[in-house]
C-alpha cells in the first residue's frame, strides 16, 4: 500500500493533533531569490555599460571639485534657499488669505495661484529677467529710484521666478493644511478667549506646519533641481558653470555627470534633514516616525522624550 | 438668589430648520443644572449659544452683568469687537464632547495656554497653578505627555483642568462622557462631582441620568428645541408632567 502525501484539506482528527511544541517550518520564497538576482544582473549590466562607455571618468573626478563648479553649486544652494524662503512666506500669506472672511482677500489669493501655478516656471523666469522691458525704472517715492536692470539681476530674477512660482503651489498646500486641522481646536481656543490672530499663530499654524512638512521637504528638493532653470537666464549657478566649461573643453557628458553627483548630494542631505524635521514636529504622534524605516539606523532615540 | 446666567428668548435656525424655538433659562451662582433630552433636541446648540460658539438668530445671553457678544446701545444690541467677545467667552469654561485638546501641546502646555496667552501671566506662575489643577483631576503624573498618548477619560480630565485654569465663573459641559468607553465614564463624572461639591456653577448637557439625579440641583428637559420640563431632579425624573418628557425618560431609564 502506497502512502499518499497528506492533503491540506483532509480532516485532522483530534487524536492525531500534534503537541504544542511542534516545530514550525517557514514557507520558502524561491521567487524572491530569482527576482533579486535578475535585478542585480541588470544593475551590473548598466554599471558595466557606463564603465566601458565613452566617458572619461578621470575628467569627472577632476571637475568634481573644480572651483567654478563648487562656486556654481554655492549659487545653486543660495538661489534655492532664498527662493524656498520666499515661496514659504508667500505660501503662508496667501494660504491664510484663502481662509479669510473677506471675499476680496480670498479672490486675490485665488488670482495669485491661478496666474503663477497656471504658467510654466521657465516662462516666468524669462519674464522676470526681462521685466525691465515693461518697467524701465523701479520707482517707489522716497524709497527707491533705480534702473530696473540694476535691480533685477539674474540672481534676483531667479529667486523671484522660482520663489513666486513655488509660493503659488504652497498656497494651496497651506490652504489644505489649515482646512484639515480639526474645527474643535479653533473652538477650544475661542472658549479660552484667544483672538483669531492668537488662535492662528499658536494653535492652527503649528499643527498645519506638521501636516505640510512632508510637502515642504519635497518643495526644498524640487527647488534645488528647478534652480538649474536659472542657467537659461545667464545666472552662473552650477549647470550654467558646467555648460560654460564644456563649451570650451568639449567634455559634455563628463560635466553633466559632475552636476548630477552634486545634485544627488544636495537632495540626499535635504532628505535626511526632512526626516529629522518631521520627527521633531511629529513628536506628539508616534505614527509619523514609526512607519519610516530607511533612516532607522540613525534614529534610535525614542520619538517622545520625557514621558512619565 | 444670585444670578450667574440668564438666557432670554434664544432662537437659532440652521437653514430652514429651527433648532431652538425661543428658550429662556436662569442659572444661579453655585447651582448645578443638567440639560437632558433626546438626540437632536437642540441641547448642545443651546449650550453653544450660551457662550457664543454659535450666534443666536435672536435673543441674548446675560452673564454676570454683561450681555454676551453685544453692548446695549440706544435700544439695540450692538455687536462687540471680536477681542471683547473673546474676553467674555473666557469667563465661561467649556468642556467638549470630543475633548479638543491642543494636539501639539503637552498636557501641561494645554493647561497653561489660556492663562499665558490670554491673561498674559508668566510661565512660572501659570505652571504652578496648572500643576495644582492637574493634581485636582488626577493627571499631574501625565503633565509631559501628549494628548495622543492618553485615554479618552484622561483627555477629558485634562480638558476640564484646562478650562478651570481660566478661572471661569461658570463651567459648561457639552456631553462630556458621550465619546468615552463605558469604563472611563466614571473617572470623569467623579471629577465633575467634586467640582459640584466645591460650589462650581455648572451647566451640563448630558445623557447620564444617574449623574443628573445625584448631582444636579435642577434638571431641564429639552424636546424639539423647547424646554418642556424644569425642576428638581427627583420631581422631574420620577414624575414628569409632560407626556413627551415621560416617554423620553421611560426610554432612557428602561
Amino acid at each position: 500500500m502506497t502512502q499518499s502525501p497528506p492533503k491540506p484539506t483532509s480532516a485532522l482528527s483530534l487524536p492525531d493533533l500534534p503537541g504544542p511544541d511542534t516545530p514550525i517550518r517557514r514557507l520558502r520564497h524561491p521567487g524572491r531569490w530569482l527576482s533579486g538576482i535578475t535585478v542585480i544582473l541588470l544593475l551590473a549590466m548598466i554599471g558595466r555599460a557606463f564603465a566601458v562607455g565613452q566617458i572619461q571618468w578621470p575628467v569627472v573626478g577632476e571637475f568634481l571639485t573644480a572651483g567654478v563648479i563648487i562656486t556654481g553649486f554655492g549659487w545653486t544652494l543660495l538661489i534655492s534657499a532664498c527662493a524656498l524662503v520666499l515661496g514659504v512666506v508667500l505660501g503662508f500669506v496667501f494660504g491664510i488669505m484663502r481662509h479669510s472672511e473677506n471675499p476680496i482677500l480670498r479672490f486675490a489669493a485665488w488670482l495669485y495661484v491661478w496666474i503663477f501655478r497656471g504658467t510654466p516656471v521657465l516662462l516666468q523666469l524669462l519674464i522676470w529677467f526681462n521685466i525691465a522691458l515693461v518697467f524701465p525704472r523701479l520707482y517707489i517715492p522716497g524709497l527707491v529710484d533705480e534702473r530696473m536692470v540694476d535691480v533685477v539681476t539674474p540672481f534676483v530674477a531667479a529667486v523671484l521666478g522660482l520663489g513666486v512660482n513655488e509660493g503659488s503651489y504652497l498656497t494651496e498646500v497651506v490652504r489644505g493644511g489649515i482646512g484639515s486641522v480639526d474645527r474643535g481646536q479653533k473652538e477650544a481656543a475661542h472658549t479660552l478667549g484667544m483672538t483669531p490672530g492668537q488662535t492662528m499663530r499658536r494653535i492652527i499654524l503649528p499643527q498645519t506646519l506638521r501636516l505640510i512638512l512632508p510637502v515642504l521637504g519635497n518643495s526644498a528638493i524640487g527647488m534645488l533641481k528647478f534652480s538649474s532653470l536659472a542657467a537659461t537666464i545667464a545666472m552662473g549657478e552650477m549647470l550654467n558653470a558646467a555648460q560654460r566649461i564644456y563649451f570650451i573643453n568639449g567634455a559634455v557628458i563628463e560635466l553633466l555627470f559632475v552636476c548630477a553627483v552634486w545634485y544627488l548630494v544636495g537632495t540626499t542631505v535635504l532628505s535626511i534633514g526632512q526626516y529629522y524635521l518631521e520627527r521633531y514636529f511629529g513628536r506628539d504622534t508616534a505614527a509619523t516616525t514609526s512607519n519610516r524605516r530607511w533612516f532607522k539606523g540613525w534614529a534610535r532615540r525614542p520619538a517622545v522624550e520625557g514621558e512619565v | 438668589m444670585n444670578l450667574a446666567v440668564k438666557a432670554v428668548g434664544i432662537r437659532k435656525s440652521f437653514g430652514s430648520h429651527e433648532v431652538l424655538k425661543g428658550l429662556d433659562l436662569e442659572v444661579a451662582y453655585g447651582e448645578v443644572l443638567c440639560i437632558l433630552g433626546p438626540s437632536g433636541s437642540g441641547k448642545s446648540t443651546f449650550l453653544r449659544c450660551i457662550n457664543h460658539l454659535e450666534t443666536p438668530n435672536s435673543g441674548y445671553v446675560w452673564v454676570d452683568g454683561a450681555i454676551m457678544g453685544y453692548a446695549l446701545h440706544r435700544g439695540a444690541l450692538q455687536e462687540l469687537p471680536i477681542r471683547q467677545l473673546r474676553a467674555q467667552q473666557s469667563q465661561l469654561g467649556m468642556v467638549f464632547q470630543h475633548f479638543n485638546l491642543f494636539a501639539h501641546r503637552t498636557v501641561l502646555g494645554n493647561v497653561i495656554e489660556g492663562p499665558m496667552v490670554v491673561r498674559g501671566l508668566s510661565r512660572a506662575k501659570t505652571e504652578a497653578r496648572a500643576m495644582e489643577l492637574l493634581e485636582q483631576v488626577g493627571m499631574a503624573g501625565k503633565a509631559s505627555s501628549y494628548p495622543s498618548q492618553l485615554s479618552g477619560g484622561q483627555k477629558q480630565r485634562v480638558a476640564i483642568a484646562r478650562s478651570l485654569a481660566m478661572e471661569p465663573r461658570v463651567m459648561l459641559f457639552d456631553e462630556p462622557t458621550s465619546a468615552l468607553d463605558p469604563e472611563l465614564v466614571g473617572e470623569v463624572l467623579e471629577v465633575m462631582r467634586n467640582l459640584a461639591r466645591g460650589g462650581t456653577t455648572m451647566i451640563v448637557v448630558t445623557h447620564e441620568i444617574g449623574f443628573a439625579r445625584e448631582v444636579a440641583d435642577r434638571v431641564v428637559v429639552m424636546i424639539d428645541g423647547e424646554i418642556r420640563e424644569t425642576g428638581a431632579p427627583g420631581q422631574v425624573l420620577s414624575n414628569p408632567g409632560d407626556p413627551r418628557v415621560r416617554s423620553f425618560l421611560s426610554r432612557v431609564l428602561a
